[in-house]
């Protein structure tokens, strides 16, 4: 071992001195305590997929990729399928990473680019991270009693007026896919708000001085100069939140209405495969739950392609944008 | 949501009571047994009321007897008296000669009440009643009517004020007996119903639908969405003060839902009974009576390893079909006519 040259050095009267027997105890249990931990992480990912896997085992024979392609959802016949919860999860998720999305980023614009005083964009930013610490059934219930009536109206004049435009084919009748989206828009603005806030910190102070200096106007700074430099933050930002809209379950089994259709339409009730776990797991005989442990696989599956993808984005944005950097 | 938390809280409540009752050494009117009898039954949401009701009375009246029941559905409930899991079931559809054979104690059907299935709904704008033709209630579930201001429906109410907003149908997430017996009227009224959908215990439904569990469950997703439409059992509309669909009966007539209607609907109808007392009436004769009626059955199975358990089952059962019956009105249901509730405690006599 190289440290072996430090064993004939003089120590006394000095402060600086070779690592002691005691160091290096500490130095390996740390190594071997951070190593069993991120193998704990990554063995309990893998009993989990596997866990769930083994139990959907029997469903995923009988059923095969039909399943994901079916729209029935009949225990007495033994049919299952959840193409509506997939297309109401992936609906309801864009509608929601859209929404809160564009505030999210505007939100971290508004913050971190001089527009308020540091001290009032502290107390804005820490309001914005309360959001997170609601419960998600308080969502619910705040989407269901003060949301919904709110909506109505609107979307009902909507559907009476514009009512040939797919989105507005149904009118909105309390649980519905517009509320529900709504809402999680607002459970993921902290999420993107917050590391698009940090995104755009960490961008040197020295780049916006270049930027004004090269005679950009403000917007001109943050749009074409801030907004890429951040690209790769940003769009973890964004991947975060949709990945967190995906698998979102209590408001969303509250507010959008448990159908098993499919439907343009932005007022008309869905369902998503997180709320159908949620609401048919109490009651489920076996059968039924051989099936909604396929549909929880499906869940992991498409949750992991989203980051997947989110990922190669993030690299082509980190190529383009920031590789001079 | 909260009204079946309620419910299965106050489902709690009673098997609580009922064990704090049972820990007392009573005397008992009716039982032989002076010890404990634990009886745990489960099934139909339609009748849980009532059937809550009667357990409440009975256990008060004999604390050495215990009755739970669990109002998880028709088709759990009858899933799980199949399986032996449960001393009784309680199903909305009576069980197939194939499901008889596969109990594995036997299955004694002992019709508990009756009750009318309406057509409940919500438009908060609207006053007044709502009459519907037996074509145009088919054609809403299958979907064919999409809209409240339909000109069918507008039609039939020229005084209503029919808002133009989508028809949003309510319907039974779980396997339901209630679904059963309404999908079996659709079916006997509307040959494009039977082609489609037919009768079960879940179908596919073709129109804009949402689903929620349990009759109350039902009800409640009404309560709170604007432009709905669905089918529960008249005690839950009742208590939730929805209004119901004056719905057209065989002869013609559009029929108020209420105990008259839906006792007028059994006392035409109920002329013979089979004797395994399985009575379906899809779409009652007469000029009152309300088109969508259904009797409720007990499972019993036929014989009992405990003598202990089947004198108990038998007693409280015998009573809820004798005096139980007076009860029926104020929960919603409908009293058993007096020659089914006779053959209704022979067929009880004759388990073991």
């Amino acid at each position: 071992m190289a440290s072996h040259q430090f064993d004939n050095v003089d120590r006394s009267g000095s402060v600086s001195g070779p690592p002691s027997g005691g160091d290096y105890a500490l130095d390996r249990s740390f190594r071997g305590i951070a190593w069993f931990s991120a193998a704990l992480i990554l063995a309990l990912v893998v009993y989990i997929v596997v866990e769930i896997g083994g139990k959907a085992m029997p469903a995923i024979a009988e059923h095969g990729l039909g399943f994901l392609t079916s729209t029935a959802w009949n225990v007495q016949t033994g049919q299952f399928g959840i193409l509506p919860q997939i297309w109401g999860t992936l609906y309801s998720s864009l509608l929601a990473l859209i929404l809160g999305g564009v505030f999210g980023v505007a939100i971290a614009i508004f913050l971190t680019q001089d527009f308020l005083p540091s001290r009032l964009a502290m107390v804005f930013r820490t309001i914005i991270e309360l959001l997170a610490a609601i419960p998600s059934v308080v969502f619910g219930l705040w989407g269901i009693y003060v949301l919904i009536p709110l909506l109505r109206p609107v979307a009902n004049w909507l559907h009476a007026n514009l009512g040939g435009v797919p989105f507005f084919g149904t009118s909105l009748s309390g649980p519905g896919l517009a509320p529900a989206a709504l809402v999680l828009a607002i459970m993921i603005l902290p999420t993107v708000a917050s590391i698009s806030v940090d995104a755009l910190r960490q961008i040197p102070y020295k780049v916006k001085e270049a930027a004004y200096g090269m005679g950009t106007t403000r917007w001109e700074a943050i749009l074409k100069v801030m907004l890429p430099t951040a690209s790769s933050g940003i769009l973890a930002a964004l991947v975060l939140g949709f990945g967190r809209a995906l698998g979102e379950t209590m408001a969303l089994a509250m507010l959008i209405g448990n159908s098993n259709q499919i439907s343009l339409s932005l007022f008309a009730p869905a369902n998503t495969l997180a709320a159908l776990l949620a609401s048919s797991f109490p009651e489920a005989g076996p059968v039924e739950v051989r099936a909604l442990m396929y549909a929880a696989l499906a869940l992991l599956a498409i949750t992991l392609i989203v980051n997947a993808v989110g990922l190669a984005v993030m690299k082509f944005a980190t190529r383009k944008f920031e590789a001079e950097r | 949501m909260a009204i079946r938390l309620l419910l299965t809280a106050a489902l709690g409540l009673a098997g609580m009571v009922s064990l704090a009752f049972g820990q007392n050494p009573a005397p008992t009117p009716t039982t032989a047994a002076n010890e404990r009898v634990a009886l745990r039954g489960a099934g139909a949401t339609f009748p849980a009321p009532l059937y809550l009701k009667w357990i409440d009375v009975y256990t008060k009246a004999n604390p050495n007897v215990a009755i739970e029941y669990q109002a998880i559905g028709s088709g759990e409930g009858t899933k799980l008296f199949l399986e032996n899991t449960v001393d009784f079931g309680a199903s909305d559809a009576a069980l197939t000669d194939e499901q008889i054979k596969r109990a594995k104690a036997g299955a004694t059907l002992v019709p508990a009440t009756a009750g009318a299935l309406v057509l409940a709904y919500n438009l908060p704008d609207m006053e007044g009643k709502l009459k519907l033709s037996r074509e145009v209630y088919a054609d809403i579930f299958l979907g064919k009517i999409r809209e409240w201001n339909d000109p069918r429906i507008q039609a039939l109410n020229p005084d209503l004020k029919l808002p133009k907003q989508t028809i949003i149908l309510v319907a039974r997430q779980d396997s339901s007996g209630t679904t059963y017996a309404l999908t079996h009227h659709l079916s006997a009224i509307n040959e494009a119903w039977r082609k489609g959908p037919g009768t079960g215990k879940t179908v596919d439904w073709p129109g804009v639908s949402m689903t929620a569990r349990g009759n109350e469950g039902v009800a409640g997703r009404i309560k709170r969405s604007w432009g709905s439409l669905g089918y529960v059992e008249y005690g839950f509309a009742k208590r939730l003060g929805l209004p119901m669909v004056h719905l057209q009966n065989k002869a013609g007539a559009f029929v108020e839902p209420n105990l008259n209607s839906g006792q007028a609907a059994l006392a035409a109808n109920v002329g013979q009974i089979p004797s395994n007392l399985r009575v379906f009436l899809p779409d009652p004769e007469g000029q009152d009576s309300y088109p969508i009626v259904t009797f409720t059955w007990l499972l019993l199975h036929d014989q009992y390893p405990d003598p202990r358990k089947s004198a108990a089952l038998k007693g409280f059962v015998g009573w809820a079909l004798a005096d139980g019956q007076r009860y029926s009105g104020d929960e919603g249901y409908i009293p058993l006519p007096d020659g089914v509730a006779t053959l209704a405690r022979a067929a009880v006599d004759r388990v073991r």
